[in-house]
């Protein structure tokens, strides 16, 4: 148990490095960072001295160790487009899009858990067929095709929902929160679905296929025989066992979640760090760039770290094995 | 007939799907339209002597105070829709296809090769593919757009900037050809013909290419029309983004995004008319593609 901790946790490390290195490549061979700090004014010689001073004449193994030590300690550099510190920048950005992604995949659970339960358990029914059919539909619409969608019915149309911003925040600890305003979930509801619609379709799609594998197996059928209650059976004993692949895929997708937010922030002008991420990309902001990929793989490696603990929670077998 | 059809059983297979059937036609409805859009198209919306601001915001043939000769309205422009529209497929396409393309050469190439040497080769390009899946189409495609353009000298940004896109969402979608092709070559390898023309003294090139090759074509041709649509999707959505085309040369996704500006005001059809095209279109290569999964894998039927 704690071997396998810990050659997850190794393995993590080697992630994170992998992806510093080409952050840090980024930095170095994308434009010369020196033409993009000083001014056309500045002469040759300074900028040959400010190339001395940091330090990109070392060796490249050099130069790349103390790009990691500096990100260890927490700094980022500076942009090139606003001069202020990236950690800044970032640290500002990552509450909005976190709240986007775990108000998304929470509505993705609880519709998509409850529908693939109810499509496994009655698989020839009207509705069943509806929502398939419909599901097969969602998941060719372009996410943004959905908010679009979203905001010209409940925005314009109906005029319920507000279509752009973030709605009213709370500044809790250095942390700008809306989920404590009713407008802030006004606001957040149009791009959390929007968001939770892809990842909805997977969950009900994937529950359903594990519910029906499970239906079938003998220990369902030996519980039926025995009179356990219906429902007691289909929630405690099926269901918990459908739960492993489900929480993997949801801990494997949420990368993705993050990364799709880039799209739904970008229709609903959500200020997170997506819609930072396209602006750093149109204006060639290189270290904001960098950086936003080092913060994605890290929560990308931490939610998969979560993931292996919960598996251990979930699966009392795990406990006793030593895998 | 019948017992033609019988012969292909995938022709079979086919006129008894009526979904398979209607998103076929669909498909080549919207594709012929947008290859023969210089000689259907009554306006060239790269052409801006042939079309006038007085034609202005027309709404679609069926409301009021519209002109019969756009029969889906125009834009602020006065450019006709379907015009318009069936540039965009075409460009689409373009890029949709070339980039499907590259990612097949590059993905069933490399997969061949780390399916018949394995060993160090393919550990290679396996991590390689890993690492990259990790990362989503979307996130990839946008930082080698946005490396581009750190590398490109201005002056080449407009011109490039097709090539660009293609580059970026062909790199995007080559792991998934490379993984079948590993896999399949895998199975391949303990095939006997194989063995054979190996033992023979065949170059590796010629068992690869003439031999493995045309054996794993179906699991290839599938993850093709899937990709195709991922790839068309990808191209909309980078440049409904802003970051793929410019306005001047829109296609699907910047038409999109053009119409985005309208969704407040009555102009309903500038947005949802490309809309349509592009769900028509990828909704129509998706059902072709779950189609062919069926045939290729006996399994399901």
């Amino acid at each position: 148990m704690v071997y396998f901790i810990l050659k997850r946790l190794v393995q993590s490390v080697f992630v994170m490095l992998a992806v510093a290195f080409l952050a840090f490549s980024l930095f170095r061979f994308v434009g010369d960072p020196i033409t993009q700090m000083t001014g056309v004014e500045t002469s040759v010689a300074d900028q040959e001295r400010l190339r001395e001073d940091l330090g990109l004449n070392d060796p490249f193994v050099f130069q790349f160790m103390r790009f990691t030590t500096d990100m260890l300690q927490g700094d980022f550099g500076f942009s090139y487009r606003t001069r202020q510190p990236v950690a800044e920048m970032i640290a500002d950005r990552i509450p909005a899009t976190l709240e986007l992604g775990i108000v998304a995949l929470l509505i993705s659970l609880a519709v998509g858990v409850p529908a693939g339960v109810y499509t496994a358990l009655r698989p020839k029914g009207f509705a069943t067929q509806a929502i398939l059919m419909t599901t097969l539909v969602g998941v060719s619409i372009p996410t943004f095709v959905i908010g679009i969608m979203l905001i010209f019915i409940f925005g314009v149309q109906l005029g319920w929902l507000p279509t752009f911003g973030r709605g009213g925040t709370v500044q809790i600890g250095g942390w700008e929160s809306s989920l404590f305003t009713i407008e802030g979930w006004r606001a957040l509801l149009l791009p959390a679905i929007t968001l939770g619609v892809y990842q909805l379709t997977l969950t009900m799609r994937l529950v359903r296929a594990e519910m029906m594998e499970v239906m079938r197996s003998d220990y369902i059928r030996f519980a039926m025989a025995r009179g356990v209650p219906m429902r007691k059976l289909h929630y405690r004993h099926a269901l918990a066992n459908t739960m492993v692949p489900v929480i993997t895929i949801i801990g494997l997708q949420f990368g993705g979640v993050i990364a799709f937010s880039i799209v739904t922030e970008s229709v609903f002008q959500w200020p997170g760090m997506g819609l930072l991420f396209l602006e750093s990309i149109r204006f060639v902001d290189i270290p904001v760039m960098g950086v936003y990929l080092v913060v994605i793989a890290f929560f990308f490696v931490l939610v998969n770290l979560i993931v292996d603990l919960l598996y251990v929670a979930i699966d009392p077998r795990l406990r006793v094995k030593d895998v | 007939m019948v017992a033609f059809l019988k012969r292909y059983e995938g022709l079979w297979l086919f006129v008894h799907s009526p979904a398979a059937i209607i998103a076929a036609i669909v498909a080549m409805l919207i594709v012929s339209g947008a290859a023969f859009a210089p000689w259907i198209a009554q306006v060239n919306p790269y052409d801006l002597s042939s079309f006038s601001l007085f034609d202005g915001l027309l709404p679609p043939f069926w409301q009021e105070g519209a002109n019969p000769q756009y029969l889906l309205g125009t834009d602020d422009q006065g450019r006709d829709m379907i015009s318009s529209i069936l540039y965009g497929v075409r460009l689409s396409l373009i890029i949709g296809l070339a980039a499907l393309a590259i990612a097949a050469v590059l993905g069933v190439g490399l997969g061949l090769a780390a399916g018949y040497y394995g060993g160090r080769f393919d550990a290679i390009v396996m991590r390689i593919a890993d690492v990259q899946l990790a990362l989503p189409a979307i996130l990839t495609a946008l930082l080698i757009d946005g490396i581009a353009r750190g590398i490109l000298p201005a002056s080449m940004q407009q011109d490039l900037r097709v090539a660009v896109l293609t580059v970026a969402i062909a790199l995007s979608l080559w792991v998934n050809f490379a993984r079948t092709a590993r896999a399949s070559t895998f199975v391949q390898m303990n095939k006997e013909y194989v063995q054979a023309a190996i033992m023979m003294g065949q170059r590796p090139s010629r068992v690869m290419f003439v031999h493995i090759l045309p054996n794993i074509l179906g699991p290839l041709l599938v993850i093709m029309t899937v990709d195709l649509a991922s790839a068309i999707l990808l191209e909309a959505t980078l440049s409904f983004l802003g970051i793929g085309l410019p306005a001047d040369s829109p296609s699907l996704g910047t038409l999109i995004r053009i119409g985005m500006q309208f969704l407040l005001s009555g102009e309903w059809w500038i947005l949802w008319f490309p809309t349509l095209f592009l769900v028509a279109l990828v909704v129509s290569i998706n059902i072709l593609g779950d189609f062919l999964r069926d045939v290729f894998n006996p399994r399901l039927r």
